[in-house]
Formats: structure tokens, sequence, C-alpha cells
């Protein structure tokens, strides 16, 4: 039994919880900016619900990303070079979403806003599908040889569960979207949310419940096959409180259908962290994909100083901004106009 | 296609392109915290002004440092995945940490910055924007260890044919990386004041032009006031000049200490990477003297083609060794050093596919680091004057009426970009061959290097490399047009395009905290 790989394995699958729980929904409130808005203040509330946040919540993947590297260097290498086109996407995806955020409000026209807002959906549901595809193959397998490479060319990785994974995740971050706009929104808007929640949990949560459930048929064990049940008890209470208007709880609950999907699906695979799909003897596993214990030991420091704080100061954020917003809280766009005397205003003095 | 070259042009273009917002970032960020904490103390009008303005240009900037590092950090293993294996044990900490402990600070309380201006308290707002600057040059810290390990390979030993960590205090205080890093945040405060400089230079420039400054018979400034557009008031002026000669101050200061750590890089690297030392120089033979001018064939790789023009004697000796005696080696004596050393071809190892058992070009390409050495201290040294001539030249409190000068000033923005860029592709194309240069301090054991050759992935084809090559490049070059239009609009804008309330006089341009349900949003999207 290796400790320290084994501690960074938990520490791994916190992060991509957390990542998911976190981007999940300002990745749903970006594919939702032309779905479910209605009008340009509309855009803008959502816009705003996750404005301060969001790119606290993108470190998130850097850190699940880096920890990777510097934990199970095997896997990090494996897994982001096997999947070179989807990942590559995934950047581009969010490049154009993160410059988006910032720069749709700069310039005050419809088609600049327009522009953007196409940014924002494409590239959220780009970067939530490659990223769903990306865990669920790191979780199915990859044909991968001896020394970890893909095998089969550009597109050996296109198998069904990487559209399981790719759906899994843009489902998960719709409806968790909902229910976040449920509770930070007010007037029409938090309404409307409640309504789409109601209508469409179920089957948005289809697709990670399967591949919950197809990673569980694949390597389940007994424990990872109780938290699959409490995951799927949770999703049923979700919907049944978000029916009840407990908006709250709702959230929460789909908060613990994560957290408990997500456990269900890596206590299942472990020890393995990359499976080969050519030979089980290929398989990176905690022990062999690992960084050593002198560098794991100094990462587990590291990490017990920074993620409680992490969590803390990020807690205080969404603290200090609680408040809902509604259309009413929304300014009037400003035209930026160069700061010059033009010849009229000489022409009258 | 080879994907080795092509893998190391996508790294070469992603990063260099990355490097052009992070100094600006960096060196922004510590001004625009600076401004604020001028408004914090003395409550003046023009220091709010400054910080609304300044910030909404380093905000601008900072989104696509954020959106373009995300690919620094996926390409090592997407594109270089044995590099990744090789190292990870090693190379992977400071990354993990810096998203950790710096990137996760610096983004949180940014976004606390941006939307708190009515949520927090005074001092608390601006606590939050120190925070995330300072986690800002954390984040560079953690990443110039990460990188100075390359040059530099420090507290790790080769076991089962990987490099393994066995000193963590060695790598986070490698003596490259301290001057490396202290290089670096010096370079972006230059980026910083030239960017303060030239801006606040058109504004000025604009001023007089619009009729609003004027100066007297003994050329001082007389400040006037135009009704008509938004924010130009006397106030503005201030801001202006204040922006100015900030800006000329820390470009005139950060030269210098680009200098100095420069000097204490250049003698580490005269230890630590001898052949980057001759290459800088294109020095063939052993000498002390600094070339000012080489021509000939400088790529010809084998010196038989290079004439060195001018020359100062000593000056070499000088740079590398502090006395003006010291012979540093040239090309033709470290070649065989080299291959002494690590060998002449390249391991017969399959993974390496057709570059496999090749001979080992240990001679970076020179044109490149002898004109980026030469660029990189050219343009900081002409951005450096110019600041200390943009002080005289402003002494009496406005720019001259010259539009050729403010095309200068405005122009001059590009010269510390242009420092920083130069000075990247030299460390980086000097360091080759190699990825992980080899340390010339470890006798006895094994030493851990690895040939750039050698990290490329061998399970990633080379049109999936030009594909996302071509992608990116196309994608970068988009989001460079766009970030410079909105760059151009805000400042033709000037504070009034950051404030839209000095459209609106009357309103209060400095509140506090409030519980107005209308401030849920003091600042929206």
């Amino acid at each position: 039994m290796e400790v320290l790989p084994s501690i960074w394995f938990i520490a791994i699958a916190v992060l991509w919880t957390g990542y998911l729980f976190l981007e999940g929904f300002d990745l749903g409130v970006g594919m939702l900016m032309k779905l479910f808005a209605r009008s340009d203040r509309e855009r803008r509330v959502l816009l705003n619900t996750v404005g301060p946040v969001w790119d606290g919540n993108e470190v998130w993947l850097l850190t699940a990303g880096g920890a990777t590297f510097a934990a199970f260097p095997h896997w990090y290498a494996s897994l982001f070079s096997a999947l070179y086109l989807p990942l590559t996407l995934v950047l581009l995806g969010l490049i154009f979403r993160a410059v988006a955020f910032e720069y749709r409000g700069k310039i005050n026209t419809d088609r600049w806003r327009n522009a953007w807002d196409w940014a924002i959906v494409l590239g959220s549901f780009v970067a939530a599908f490659g990223i769903g595809a990306a865990l669920a193959l790191s979780t199915t397998g990859l044909p991968l040889n001896a020394n970890g490479d893909r095998v089969g060319g550009p597109f050996a990785w296109f198998t069904p569960y990487a559209l399981l994974g790719g759906l899994a995740v843009v489902g998960f971050a719709l409806v968790h979207a909902l229910a976040f706009l449920m509770i930070k929104t007010d007037g029409e808007i938090r309404h409307r949310a409640r309504a789409w929640l109601t209508r469409w949990l179920p089957l948005g949560l289809v697709p990670i419940a399967a591949w919950v459930v197809a990673v569980q048929l694949l390597h389940g064990k007994w424990f990872s096959w109780v938290l699959t049940v409490l995951a799927v008890a949770a999703a049923v209470a979700a919907w049944l409180l978000a029916r009840r208007q407990a908006e709250g709880k709702a959230f929460l609950s789909l908060g613990i259908f994560l957290a408990a999907g997500t456990s269900a699906i890596f206590s299942a695979v472990y020890p393995v962290v990359l499976p080969s799909t050519l030979d089980p003897a290929f398989n990176l596993t905690v022990a062999n994909a690992s960084s050593s214990d002198y560098t794991l030991g100094l990462m587990t420091v590291v990490a017990c100083i920074g993620l409680p704080l992490v969590i803390a100061y990020q807690a205080w954020t969404y603290w200090v901004f609680r408040r809902r917003i509604s259309a009413a809280h929304i300014p009037d766009s400003h035209t930026v106009l160069p700061a010059v005397v033009r010849k009229v205003l000489k022409g009258q003095s | 296609m080879d994907p080795l070259e092509i893998a190391r042009w996508q790294f070469g273009i992603t990063t260099v392109y990355h490097f052009m917002m992070v100094p600006l970032t960096i060196g922004l960020g510590l001004v625009v915290a600076f401004m604020q904490t001028l408004w914090y103390r003395s409550g003046k009008a023009e220091y709010l002004r400054m910080t609304k303005f300044w910030g909404k240009l380093f905000l601008i900037n900072f989104i696509m440092g954020v959106a373009t590092g995300i690919v620094q950090e996926f390409q090592f293993g997407m594109a270089w995945s044995e590099y990744s294996r090789f190292v990870g044990d090693v190379f992977g900490a400071p990354l993990a940490m810096e998203a950790l402990l710096a990137f996760f600070v610096e983004s949180t309380f940014l976004g606390l910055w941006i939307f708190g201006w009515k949520q927090l308290r005074k001092g608390l707002h601006l606590a939050c924007l120190w925070i995330a600057v300072i986690g800002s040059v954390i984040s560079a810290y953690f990443i110039i260890v990460a990188n100075s390990w390359m040059q530099h390979p420090v507290g790790v030993t080769l076991q089962d044919g990987r490099g393994r960590m066995v000193d963590a205090w060695a790598v986070f205080t490698n003596n490259t990386a301290i001057v490396a890093f202290s290089h670096t945040i010096m370079g972006a405060l230059a980026v910083a004041g030239g960017f303060l400089l030239g801006i606040a230079w058109y504004h000025l420039w604009r001023r007089r032009t619009d009729g609003i400054d004027t100066v007297d018979e003994n050329g001082r400034v007389v400040v006037g006031e135009a009704a008509g557009v938004p924010g130009r008031d006397k106030t503005d002026h201030k801001v202006w000049l204040r922006s100015l000669r900030i800006g000329a101050v820390i470009a005139a200061i950060s030269f210098a200490g680009t200098s100095i750590t420069g000097d204490l890089q250049g003698k580490l690297m005269f230890v630590q990477q001898p052949m980057k030392m001759a290459a800088a120089e294109a020095a063939c033979h052993d000498g002390t003297q600094f070339s000012v001018l080489s021509v000939g064939d400088l790529g010809s790789k084998d010196c038989s083609n290079i004439v060195a023009v001018i020359e100062v004697p000593g000056l070499l000796s000088f740079l590398a060794k502090g006395d003006f005696t010291t012979d540093v080696k040239g090309v033709n004596t470290l070649v065989p050093e080299y291959q002494a050393k690590y060998g002449t071809n390249l391991p017969n190892d399959p993974k390496l596919g057709d570059r496999a058992g090749k001979a080992i070009q240990y001679v970076p390409v020179m044109e490149v680091t002898y004109w980026g050495f030469r660029m990189m201290i050219g343009f900081g040294g002409l951005a450096a004057l110019a600041a200390v001539v943009a002080l005289w030249l402003t002494r009496r409190g406005t720019v001259p009426a010259s539009r050729w000068l403010m095309r200068l000033a405005v122009f001059g923005i590009l010269a510390p970009f242009g420092a920083n860029a130069a000075g990247w592709i030299f460390t980086e194309m000097g360091r080759q061959p190699f990825v992980v240069a080899p340390n010339p301090d470890v006798t006895g054991a094994d030493p851990v290097f690895m040939y750039t050759a050698a990290a490329v992935s061998p399970g990633v084809s080379g049109g999936e490399i030009l594909t996302s090559l071509i992608l990116l490049s196309a994608v970068y070059a988009a989001l460079m047009v766009v970030e410079v239009k909105l760059l151009t609009t805000y400042i033709r804008g000037g504070v009034a395009s950051a404030m839209p309330e000095l459209a609106h006089p009357g309103k209060d341009e400095d509140s506090g905290p409030s519980s107005d349900d209308t401030d849920v949003l003091a600042f929206a999207y």
C-alpha cells in the first residue's frame, strides 16, 4: 500500500470535485447565455452572477492539472499527450470564454456583444465537453503502450465513453447552473431557473449517472457501489427539493450528488489512474505513475497549508457577493468616446 | 513533418505571446496598487482617477495573460510528455505550487477588487488588490523557479533514468532562480513604466493640442478645462502629469535594476552555461572582448565565417567574471568539452524516432542568441534613456506640442516589451540543444540533463501539433488585434472611459461601502 501516492490520488479527486462543483455552474451559466436569457439585460444578470468568481473557479482546473503533473507525472504525460486534439479544443474554448467574460461589456454595440456571447456559449460548451471526455477516458482507458504513449493515431481516443463523459459534464453543468441561478438571482429569472431546473434535472443528469454506473460495472467495489446509490439518492432529493421550492437545499443536494458521484468513480478505479485498453500490464497506477515520496511529502505539506486557505478565502468571496442579482440591478451600458475636443464644440465657443 | 520542430515553434510562439501580457500584468498591477494606496492615504481625486483608469487597462490586459497561461501548463503534458515524465518529480512541484499558492490568490482577490468597490470597506478593498498583485509576483517566482531549474538543475539526482528531487530547498533557492526572478520583476516594471509614460504623454499632448493647456512665456504650463469633454478638467492634468512622472521614474530605476540583476545573471551563466555565454557573443575563440558588432554567417555554426567588426577588449571578461583579463571560452573550445562530457550522438532510443543516434549540435542558433542579447540590452537602454529625457522635457508641467515626439513616446511603449521578449528568446534558445541543461557543478554522480530532441511526445504526430499551432496562432493573432483595439479605445477615452460617472457631474465620485439596493453591483460586466 503506497500511502503518499494514495493520499495524492484522493487529493486529485478532491480537486476535480471542487473544479466540477465550482466551474460546473459557471460553465453552465456560460452555455445558458443564449438558451436561457431572453434579453441583453438578462444575459448581463447571468454574467454578473459568476463575474467575481469564475476566474477563481477556473484555477481549480489548473491546480488539478498541476497537482497531477507534480504527483503523477506519468498520468499527466500519458493522458494529456493521448488527448492532444481534444485538449487543444478545450484550451481554445477556455481562452475564448475567459476573454469574452472580460471584453463583452467593453464596447457598447449589439454586434460586439453578440459575438462575445457566442464565444461564451461555445467556449463553455467545448470546454465542458472536452474536460468531461478527458475525465471519462481516464477512468475507462486509452490505447497506451508500455511507455504510456497512445497508439492508433490522433483519434484513437474516440470511443462512446468520450461522448458519454462529454455529455455528462455538459448535462451536469447545465443543471447545476440552473440551480445556481435559482439561488443567485431574483425576479423573473429566478422563477424561470427553478421551472427549468425541475423540468430538465432528470434528463440533464442521465449521462453523468450513466458514466458513474458504467465505471461501477467496469471496476466497481462494494463501497463505490454504496457511493453510487448515495449519489442517485442525492439527485432524486435535489429534484424533489427543487419542486418544493427549497432552493438552497436543492443546490446543496446537487453538490452532494457530485461529490458522491466523483467519489464513486475515483474509488472504483483505484489504484489504477489510467487504464491501458491494450494490456492491463501497461495500466498506470498510483504506484507506477507517481512521484517520489520526497516530492509527495513536500506537496502534502504545501497542500495542507494551501488548500484550507483557498477554501476559506473563496468561501469568503461568495459571502461578500452573496446578494441576489436581478435585472433591476444592472446599470446601463456606457459608450467609450475619445476624450477629444471636437470641432463642433470649438465652433460653438 | 518533424513533431519536434513544430512543437518547439509552438512552445516558443505561445510563450513569447503569453509573456507580452505577463510583465504588464505584474508591473502595472504593482503601479495600480501603489496609486490606490496614495488615494487611500490622501483621498485626492486624481489618485482615484489614476487607479480607475490604469486599473481598467490592467484588467483588459490581465485577462489575456490568464487565458494564454493555461496553454502553458497543458502543453508540457500534451507536446512534451517525455519531458514531463523525466522531470515531473521536481518540475511539477513549482507548477502545482504556483496554482495552489499564487494563482488562486491572484484570481480570487482580483475578482474581489473588480467587483468589490462598494461591498468592501476602503482599506479591505485596497488590501484585496495588494494581495492579488503580490499573488502575481509570487506566481512569477514559482514559474521562474521551474524555468531556472531547466537552466541549472539543482537538488536532484538521477534514479531509474529519471530526475528525482532530493533537496527542495536547493530547488527553491536556486541562485539562477533568485537572480532571474529579480531580473524578471525589474523587466516587468520597465514595461509598466514605459506604458505609463507613453499613454500619459499622449493625453498631455492631447490637452495641449486641444487648447486646454497652454504655456506661459517661461514655458510653464497653464492648466485649463474643457467643459464639453467628460473628465477633461484641471484634475485631469494632474492625473497625466503624475502618471508620466511615476512612469518615467519607474522606467529609469527598473533599467538600473535590470542591469544589476542582468550582470549577476551573466556571471552565473559564465559558470553554468558557458556555451550560452559564447553564443551570446558569437564568440568562436577564447577572449576577453565584448562584440559590439559582428558580421558574417552567424548561423553557420562552425564559426568559419564570423568577423567581429567592433569589439571592446576586457568587457566580456567583466560581464562574465568581474575582471578584465579572464578568457571567456569560445565555441571552438567548448564544443569538444561538451562532446567529451555529454557525448557526440543522441542515444539510440526508439522513442526518439528519426532523431535516434543523430549527431548533437551543441552550438545554439547564434543569429538568435547574438542579436537577442543585443536587442534586449538595446531596447531596455533606449527606453530608460527616453524616460530620463521625458522627465527633463516635462519639467515645466506639460509635454512639448510636437506631434512627432508624442508618437515617439507612444511607440516607445513597445521597447521594453521587445527587450523582455528578446531576453527570453535569448535565454531559451541559448539553452539548446538541451531542454534541461546539465549542471557543470555536479561531479561524480550521473548529471541530470535532457536533450530537447528527447523531450517531445513520442505518440503525438506532427500533424496534430501543426493543427494546434495553426489554431492557436490564428486565435492569438486575432485576440491581439482585439486587445490592442480595446486598449486604444479606452486609452483615447481618457479617465472617463473607466469612470462613466465623470460624464454625469454632481454624482459622488468617491463613496465607500453602501447598503443601497442599487449598489448590489458596484461594477457590472
